[in-house]
């Protein structure tokens, strides 16, 4: 198992009570298995209208992998403007 | 030319405009996102913005790039408030100029869009009974 930090803001700050939350999982996991641990160990998560995962400051794919040194973070629904 | 900006210090309308002026366009559209005190029939008392500051400014230079070269406009400036903002203050500035007018109301009109739908900004609205985080939850 490999421990996998996220960046937390707004409404995720709120759920996890920190500015950043770890997550166990296997080496090398997609982006899709994070969300899912993710929601596993925090089920408000799955309340929201929606949340994305950022990797390295972009929108990821479910598809890609997360790598070793990846900075990852949460991005629950924009409201800028 | 694009001008970038996250800021927790007060917008300038001023220096937006003079960011884009250019003796080239014949037409500069300015848009001003401001405060306002009610939201779905509360009230609402003042707001406070968080942001992924290196995304943020990521996502919002592939925005003002994008709309200039879309609809070929001189200049694009895009500013955006951080931090807690009271009833009336400007949150977002967007100046854009190009030759002609039609492409400059255009292309200000999606880069609002497109920042509203993209940009890691969060937006808490206190109401005098509670606060929430906008658009988080159904």
């Amino acid at each position: 198992m490999e421990k996998i930090t996220l960046l937390c803001f707004g409404v995720a700050r709120d759920i996890t009570g920190a500015g950043n939350v770890s997550l166990h999982l296997r080496p090398r996991p997609s982006v899709a298995d994070v969300r899912q641990q993710l929601i596993a160990d925090y089920p408000a998560f799955g309340e929201l209208v929606s949340f994305a995962i950022a990797r390295n400051e972009e929108y990821a794919d479910p598809d890609e992998v997360v790598e070793n040194g990846d900075v990852l973070a949460i991005i629950p629904p924009v409201s800028g403007g | 030319m694009t001008d970038i900006k996250l800021s927790d210090q007060k917008l300038s309308i001023d220096a937006a405009y003079a960011s884009v002026h250019d003796p080239a366009c014949g037409g500069i559209v300015l848009f001003i996102g401001t405060i306002r005190n009610h939201n779905k029939g509360k009230t609402v008392t003042h707001l406070d913005f968080e942001s992924y500051a290196p995304m943020a400014i990521k996502e919002m230079t592939r925005i003002a790039e994008k709309a200039k070269s879309e609809h070929k406009l001189q200049a694009v400036t895009l500013h955006h408030r951080v931090g807690n903002l009271a009833i009336g203050d400007i949150a977002v500035i967007i100046a854009v100029s190009s030759h002609h007018r039609k492409a400059a109301f255009t292309g200000c009109e999606q880069v609002i869009d497109e920042l509203k739908e993209h940009v890691p900004i969060w937006k808490k609205e206190f109401l005098e009974d509670g606060s929430y985080w906008v658009n988080a939850r159904p």
